[in-house]
């Protein structure tokens, strides 16, 4: 065990491991980030805290982090490189887990461009994997990237995130790849409504033996109507939404079909648990995280394992 | 003083149409107004926005520059060179408070007397809507607070 | 070259409107090329603020020159008995050229007519697109002669991210994606393994992080 991370106890037991996420308010309302954890009990094994989600600002991800650890639950803080320097990163690594928050995600986050401060400058100091590197050299040499020794290293179990859908589509088992050579310890990919595209990713992913190196969280968001599978389909960029999909969404009234959406992401888990590689799932229900327990107790994965 | 005005027009004419166009409508004997000033170009592509502009800067009410029809351009594409010219000292009109329309790309073929006469009484009532060039007002109007 | 474009008339008229001798310089460098500031915009501009004066029955007087290179304290030299002459310089080079003109005039105010923008290439007639952020230590040689500072929108050095879509950056498809371009001339030169090769955490101290820089070579300098 290279941490205490929770995350990192389920996975290694063999169970298919819950995430969840948890986007933090745009204020200083604390009871928020608490009431949204609160939902999550017991259906997750740990719960993803966004950075600045959408380059929207937020409460920080490890001051909503901590909120969630002091009601006993697991948070992962989610750090994306394009706010701050390599300083401050690892500086709030630091901090994050002095406060007890031992898993984190790494990511390069949404340009400035997509969120309501398209002004501000975007740092990119490092990108994610090196971020990744950063965090492992931290962990396991208990070295700043300026390379002096830390008093007391911080020991994170590594995440990052990987989009099987993206362009180009031949370069998606290579990038994960890299991401492995970081040094990364899982993966929690970006949501999956082509299923056989997935499946495809998955395949080059073993045939390289990478599923032995890294554990595979499918990324899972149920759709509540019609009008979002739509714009994920055509605005959002890097998802692939298949016609399909739209279209099963759009063949149901509307007040049945956010009930149609939860019964897709069941059935893409059930689907998915089968798949070579797939180490557990990660479940974002976007601002609707009241739905995450009945998905995760409806797709099986109920009880979530002690460890 | 807008009942007396007399607008001041130069014409960028191309030697190959609007040019002879202007021509032909004098051997015909179509009228045109006596205001239009013709300078013939060896295309209309040779006419910089610097030529525009200093023709305004020296008095000139309104300007036109007159090229061969689309397709037509005796260099191939001079006269879409020109029309790209013309936006381009419209949009600088713009920002320093000059009517835009006191700029305009027209085109023609060599054989259309009768149309180079009708833009040139279309382009000079329009001009004489608009009123005289605020640039040339000011200074007139100081010189004869000067005289008087 | 550096790119560069001319500031709305409205900025540049607000500069210059308290004098009435005004030297108008253009640089025959750069700037001309990339049509922001050579000898024919000058002379617009030049004709373009006389008009707008003109209109408010001012008379501007506007010395018109283009020096052979702005940044260079030798031409610039060449203004000096025209600098006597005015109440201020407008100056249409790029920023290297309006610091020369300040750091040798420093009686005289100085304003910039253009923003500079970026180091470009130009792309065909009339257009020109961001190539060097000038980082102080390339990696062309390892990224297929495309840079992935200048030319990803998140400058990461080991992308392509998540948003690629089709060869295009997520934040505009009038964007190519650097990513893109890089793997596929890395296929063209038969190099698609270098694709994982990590790129390390780069130390910015070559580029403007480290502070302004500055570049002394002996043997020219003595």
């Amino acid at each position: 065990m290279k941490t205490e991370s929770r995350l990192e106890k389920v996975l290694a037991s063999g169970a298919l491991a819950v995430t969840s996420e948890c986007g933090p308010p745009r204020g200083a309302v604390p009871e928020k980030v608490k009431e949204k954890a609160e939902l999550l009990r017991g259906s997750v094994d740990v719960i993803n805290v966004t950075d600045n989600q959408t380059a929207m600002v937020r409460m920080s991800s490890w001051a909503a982090g901590i909120l969630i650890r002091q009601l006993g639950l697991d948070p992962v803080l989610q750090m994306v490189t394009r706010d701050r320097n390599r300083l401050a990163m690892q500086a709030d690594i630091i901090g994050a887990y002095s406060h007890g928050i031992n898993t984190m995600l790494c990511l390069s986050g949404d340009h400035p461009h997509f969120g309501d401060h398209p002004m501000a400058s975007n740092v990119y100091d490092l990108d994610s994997v090196q971020l990744i590197q950063a965090v492992v050299k931290m962990r396991d040499e208990g070295k700043f990237q300026g390379g002096k020794d830390i008093d007391h290293p911080p020991k994170m179990f590594v995440g990052a995130a990987a989009n099987p859908f993206a362009d180009p589509f031949e370069l998606r088992v290579m990038r994960l790849a890299k991401k492995v050579k970081a040094g990364v310890d899982f993966i929690q990919t970006q949501c999956i409504y082509n299923l056989d595209k997935f499946e495809t990713w998955m395949k080059g992913v073993c045939d390289r033996g990478l599923h032995e190196q890294v554990y595979i969280l499918a990324g899972i968001t149920p759709m509540k109507t019609a009008g979002m599978a739509r714009y994920m389909k055509n605005r959002v960029p890097g998802m692939d939404v298949p016609d399909e999909v739209v279209k099963r969404m759009e063949s149901v009234p509307k007040e049945q079909q956010p009930e149609e959406g939860i019964k897709i992401a069941v059935e893409t888990i059930q689907r998915l648990k089968e798949v070579k590689g797939v180490a557990g799932f990660h479940v974002m229900a976007i601002e609707w995280e009241e739905k995450v327990p009945e998905i995760v107790e409806k797709a099986g994965l109920l009880p979530r394992p002690e460890v | 003083m807008s009942d007396t005005f007399e607008p001041e027009i130069v014409a960028f004419c191309c030697h190959y149409c609007a040019y002879t166009a202007a021509d032909m409508a004098g051997s015909k004997r179509i009228s045109y107004p006596p205001n239009v000033k013709i300078i013939r170009v060896p295309c209309t592509g040779k006419v910089d926005a610097i030529h525009i502009m200093k023709a305004l800067e020296k008095g000139a009410d309104g300007v036109y520059v007159a090229g061969c029809l689309e397709g037509d351009c005796h260099f191939k594409t001079g006269n879409i060179r020109a029309a790209h010219r013309v936006r381009r000292v419209q949009a600088l009109l713009e920002e320093i408070g000059v009517e835009p329309q006191r700029v305009e790309m027209i085109t023609m073929s060599a054989g259309m007397g009768e149309r180079f006469a009708k833009t040139a009484r279309d382009f000079t009532e329009k001009i004489r809507q608009l009123g005289p060039s605020p640039v040339t007002t000011a200074a007139r109007d100081s010189r004869r607070r000067a005289v008087s | 070259m550096i790119t560069a474009v001319r500031k709305p008339m409205e900025e540049i008229i607000a500069c210059v409107e308290p004098y009435d001798r005004i030297l108008l310089v253009g640089c025959n460098e750069c700037v001309s090329v990339c049509s922001a500031g050579g000898r024919k915009e000058v002379a617009l501009l030049a004709s373009a603020l006389h008009m707008h004066f003109m209109k408010q029955g001012k008379t501007m007087d506007i010395r018109e020159m283009t020096l052979e290179r702005q940044c260079d304290p030798e031409y610039v030299e060449e203004l000096v008995t025209s600098v006597d002459g005015a109440d201020a310089v407008l100056s249409m080079a790029c920023g290297c050229g309006v610091q020369t003109i300040a750091a040798r005039y420093r009686e005289k105010p100085v304003f910039p007519a253009v923003n500079t923008t970026f180091m470009g290439a130009s792309e065909r007639q009339g257009v020109w697109s961001e190539r060097c952020q000038g980082c102080g230590d390339c990696v062309l040689g390892i990224t297929g002669g495309i840079c992935p500072i200048a030319r990803c929108s998140k400058r990461l050095m080991n992308g392509p991210c998540g948003g690629s879509t089709k060869g295009k950056c997520e934040i505009d498809a009038n964007i190519d994606c650097a990513w893109q371009l890089i793997w596929d001339r890395l296929k063209a030169l038969g190099l698609e393994r270098r694709i994982e090769d990590i790129m390390e955490a780069k130390d910015w101290r070559t580029s403007r992080d480290g502070g302004p820089r500055k570049i002394i070579r002996e043997d020219l300098a003595s």
